[in-house]
This record gives structure tokens, sequence and C-alpha cells, in this order.
């Protein structure tokens, strides 16, 4: 069987620049965007993360055309498209909810955008054909939506989305209706065909690891505002905003003395990240796997309150003398010598960490 | 036998008993009318004279001219409203599902309104409406397709506002939108054919309330079936009776037809079988 599969392309040869400046969109005195300010590298696939009502859909949905800004503006490969409306956009989006259309195959479904550009029959048939062995359903071409899995529908989505060649792909929380391994999968895929076709991609999703598994950079919002745009490492290791390394991953909150770039907390000093606060009462956000724990006693002492076994770690919680409840990850192979009640002492790892005002 | 055999014997006999009383409900009517119509003079014997002039078109059109005349009028009027409820209605409210939901409580006051309203009273307020359209563009009683989209709205909304509910079409439409199309090919392509059958639904009764609409007509002086069919049963009744039945009987065929078209779901169809893909030998 001889594969249609495009070959992995430079996604800078493909991708087109997104500026996104100082949006603003009100809805009925809430502001759903507060002077969003984004930039997407040409081909970069860029994740906007955040909890619900923070705003990151409604940023998707005037990138699109399907919300019109308050004010601010929309540039695409230096044009600005801000009055453009939605069909002159040249976008290609993947909705949340199921969005074939029912009434056509998966084939179909694939061919009308192509059909809206005047492409003649065959041209549209073999490009359909094209993107459906990108997705891997080839043989399901002649199928209706109901004649799908969830999983199968999102495919011929974004099958039907690449198929335009679109400027930029649109990824509006594709993955949330399908269950846990389906949308590991699907994840993988995306990211995979992302690269390959080097589109450029904005992607919203509530799932951080969703985002940071699939994104070149990650963009956490929160009340209508960007928090941070950085790498998936760097946003998890040096959050710049408490509000980031809360919602990013675990952290513990501990109160620590921030002096001369580093803070003394747990009976050792680490150093603090650019931005961090100063002063004696300062708190310092420290990932659970920041932290070691021992058993016995030591400058730091706890006690435990529960060892968790979570599959391919453990965590231990163990809370302080002062009345602090600090979580530890572990080696899941360890989490057997931890028992609730144990006398244990803790320690920090010597990773920077955030520190912020008490 | 036990008690649950029982009980489903004489379920059974309840349904059979149920069919077969609104059977001679609706069939009783029409066996009267046939029996009418086929009585020879002064009610002795049998004939089928009435049926045999009635099948002659060409005497019909030279013998009852209102008759034809009703006829056509009713058969435009079945074509021109529907049509022109399905432009108004579709539109209006996926447009306002999709960008006004706000408003939707008040279009759906609006639609159900006629509903209230006693055919006298919307005569009344139709005339000065009337007087005008007769004046600008002549006195044509395909006109009453303007009376009768208002009359068949409380019906069409409510079919329309079902297969609405049904499908995502504020999705649907997005979807469609950012793929390129605009706002008409959104309806055409995309929104029509996943009401299909809320259309046909629609469709079909305004097309029964079309073919048996009088009271309007009559008041407005205009002649369609069921006015000429009233006119011709003051000079003979036994063809006004016969047209009745056939005009019954048509009407059920339509109908049934339409709602047969209506209800075959997509992908379900002879063509799409064809298209369908066999399933894989498992071996």
């Amino acid at each position: 069987m001889t594969s249609t599969t495009p070959a992995p392309t430079d996604p800078s040869t493909r991708g087109i620049a997104v500026q996104l400046t100082e949006l603003r969109r009100v809805y009925g005195g809430v502001a759903a965007l507060d002077g969003l300010t984004l930039h997407l590298e040409p081909g970069e696939l860029v994740a906007l993360l955040g909890p619900s009502g923070c705003g990151k859909t409604t940023a998707l949905r005037c990138l699109a055309g399907l919300e019109d800004p308050d004010s601010g503006s929309i540039e695409v490969g230096g044009r600005d498209i801000t009055g453009v409306p939605t069909n002159k956009r040249d976008m290609g989006m993947v909705f949340q909810a199921y969005s074939l259309f029912p009434h056509m195959t998966a084939r179909q479904n694939v061919e009308f955008g192509l059909e809206l550009r005047g492409r003649d029959r065959s041209a549209r048939r073999a490009r359909a054909g094209e993107m459906l062995e990108l997705v891997g359903l080839s043989v399901h071409a002649d199928k209706y939506a109901h004649q799908l899995s969830g999983g199968q529908q999102q495919r011929v989505a974004l099958a039907r989305a690449l198929a335009i060649e679109p400027q930029v792909l649109l990824l509006d929380e594709p993955l949330s209706a399908l269950d846990a391994k389906v949308r590991a999968q699907l994840r993988d895929e995306i990211r995979r065909i992302q690269l390959e076709v080097g589109t450029t991609t904005l992607f919203v999703t509530h799932d951080q690891e969703e985002a940071l598994a699939v994104a070149d950079r990650v963009g956490v919002m929160s009340v209508g505002r960007l928090e941070q745009v950085a790498p998936p490492a760097e946003l998890y290791s040096a959050p710049r905003t408490p509000f980031v390394a809360d919602f990013v991953g675990l952290t513990n909150r501990l109160r620590a003395r921030v002096e001369d770039g580093r803070a003394q907390v747990l009976g050792g000093s680490i150093p603090v990240l650019p931005g961090s606060a100063d002063g004696p009462e300062a708190v310092v956000l420290v990932r659970p796997e920041g932290i070691v724990v021992e058993p016995g006693d030591g400058p730091a002492p706890a006690t435990v309150v529960s060892a968790s076994f979570l599959g391919g770690h453990g965590r231990v919680v163990a809370r302080t003398p002062e009345g602090e409840e600090v979580s530890v990850q572990v080696a899941n192979t360890d989490v057997t010598r931890y028992r609730p009640g144990d006398r244990v002492h803790l320690a920090p790892r010597g990773d920077a960490a955030l520190a912020v005002a008490d | 036998m036990s008690g649950r055999s029982v009980f489903r014997r004489r379920q059974r006999v309840f349904r059979w008993v149920t069919l077969a009383v609104l059977l001679a409900f609706f069939l009783l009517p029409l066996l009267g009318m046939l029996d009418y119509t086929t009585q020879g003079p002064g009610g002795e014997g049998r004939t089928a004279q009435t049926w045999r002039t009635l099948a002659d078109v060409s005497t019909v059109s030279v013998e009852y001219p209102a008759l034809k005349e009703g006829f056509l009028a009713s058969v435009g009027l079945a074509v021109i409203t529907p049509l022109a409820m399905l432009v108004l209605l579709v539109p209006t409210m996926t447009w306002v599902r999709l960008r006004l939901p706000g408003l939707s409580r008040t279009v759906e006051f609006v639609c159900l309104l006629p509903l209230t309203v006693p055919a006298i009273v919307l005569v009344v307020g139709l005339t000065p409406v009337y007087a005008w359209v007769y004046y600008l563009f002549g006195a044509s009683t395909l006109w009453l397709s303007l009376a009768y989209v208002v009359l068949v709205l409380p019906y069409a909304y409510r079919s329309l506002d079902a297969g609405l509910r049904a499908i995502d079409v504020r999705t649907l439409s997005e979807a469609a939108r950012s793929l390129g199309a605009g706002w008409l090919t959104v309806m055409w392509r995309v929104v029509l054919p996943n009401l299909r059958t809320a259309v046909l639904s629609a469709s079909f009764l305004s097309v029964a309330l079309v073919l048996g609409e009088f009271t309007i007509a009559s008041l407005f002086s205009k002649k369609n079936l069921q006015v000429a069919m009233y006119e011709l049963g003051k000079s003979d009744a036994q063809i006004s009776v016969a047209v009745g039945l056939a005009a019954l009987v048509f009407g059920f065929v339509v109908l049934f037809a339409m709602s047969f078209v209506g209800t075959r779901p997509a992908g379900t169809g002879r063509l799409a079988r064809r298209r369908r893909p066999r399933k894989e030998n498992p071996a």
C-alpha cells in the first residue's frame, strides 16, 4: 500500500505569524479579554491554558472572527484582519463540540471547504483522501458522523480544517469530549500532524497536561489576561506569578525568609526566581519534586499525614510543627516506607522557586 | 395461564379495539361519501357516473369552471404558502438562535399569536392591507398565501423549533463559516439539510391547512377549492361530495408521501447504502 501522507515540512516554510494586540472584549460589564497581547511565530503551536471563564476561548473566537473584539487588533502575516469576516479569514478550526455536518460523509465533510474554494471534483477527492490518510481514517471515508466514534469525528474535523490549507489552525478544546485514553492518543496525533503540515496553531485547553505535552509555548490566562507565555518546561520550573505556579502542576506554599536572592526554607537554602519578593516574611512556591523526605529526625522535622501510590510515582504528605502541609514526590517503590504518624524530616532539593510576599 | 400472559392478551385486544374504533371514526364518513357519490338517480341503484365525470378533466374544466379555478388556486396556495413560510421562518429562527437568543421568547410569542386570533378578526385586520395589495399587484387568489402564512406560523414554528433544538446549529454554522461559507451557503448547504424532517413537517402542516381552509377565502370572496366545493354543493351535491372525497384522498396521499420522504435519516437512503463500504471479512 502506498502512503499519501505528506512528508514533514519545515514549519517556518508553511506557517505564518499571528499577532493579537491589546484585545479587549466585555460581556455585560465583565471583561472576558482585558488587553490580551500574544504573538505566534510561524509554524508554532501555542496552547492557551486557564480555568473556565479566563477568556481563552474568547481569544480564539476573536482570532477566528466568530467574536468581534471591542478594541485591539489582530494581524496574520502582517495583515490586519480585525474586521474581516470569519469566512474570509482562511483559518481552519476544530471545535469542542462535534461539528461534522451530519448529512455528509467524512469525505464530503473534508471536501466541503475545498468545494467552496472552487476546486474541481478530482482535486477535491485527492486532497480529501490525502487528509483522511493523514488522520488515519481512509477506510471510514464513506461513513456518516453518526457511524463514527467521538475520536474519529474529531480526527475528521481536523482533516477538514487542514484540507483547506489554512493560514492558522485553531483548536478549541477539541479533546475535552473524549475519554482519557483516546484523548492522550489524539493529542499526540495532533502534534504529529501539526509538525508535519507546519501550520501555525492556537490550541485552547483547560487541561494542563494536554497543553504541556503538545505546545511549543503555553500561555496561562487568568481573568482575561495572559499571566505568562513560555515553553512548557520553563513555565513549570520558573513560573512568573503565583497564579501560574498554582495553576500549572502542584505547588507547596511554604513560609520562608528571602535574602540576597536565596530563600531559607525547610532547613535549607534555595535560589529564588527573578521577580520574587524579598523579606523575612515571604512564601516560596515549591514543587513536590523540589523537596526530599527521609525517615527519622532532621533539621526540618515533620509527621507523615498520608502516603499514596500514584502509578508512575508516589506522594507523601507531611505536616511540619508549624502546621504547614507539605506534599513531596517520591519514587513509587518508596511509598511503603512511610505510614501516617511516622516521624520524617524534609529538605529542599535546591531547585529555584518563586517567592511571593506573605 | 399466568397473570402476565392474560394481561398481555388483554393489552393486545385493547390495541386492536382502539385501532378499529379509530379506523371506523375516520373511514365511516368517507365510506358514507363514497356511498352517496355512487347512488343512482333518485337514490336507487349504483352508478360511477359522478366519478367518470370527475375523471374527465376536459369536461370538468368546461362544465365546472369554478371548480377548476378553485383547484388551481388551492394547488398554487399549497405551493406558495409553505415556501413563503420557510423563507420567512427558517432564516429568522436560525438567526435568532445564533445571534439574538434573547429574542427567542418574543419570536415564539409572535408566531403562536395567530392561534388566539379568530379568522374573522384576522380578515378585518388584513382587509386594508389587501386593499393595497390588490390595488398595487392585482386581485389574484394567490395573495391569500399572505394570510395563510400567518395562519400556519404557530404549527410551522413548533416543527422548526424542534428541528433546530435537535442539532447544534451554532457549531455547525460556525464550522461552515470557518471553512469559507457565506450565510446563504450556511443556510442552504448546512442548516436546511439538517432540518429536513422539521422543514417537511412544517410544510406538511402548511399544505394540510391550506388544502382545508375555507373561512378566510370565503370572507375575502376568493375562490379556493373549499369555496368552490361549497358553491358547487348548492347546484350539484354529488359532484361536490365526490370532489371533497377526492381532495381528501389526494391530500392524504400528498401528506403521506411527504412524511415518508421526511423521516428517512441521512445515510439510510438507497444512494447512501450504495456508497457505504461493505463490512470487512473478519477472516
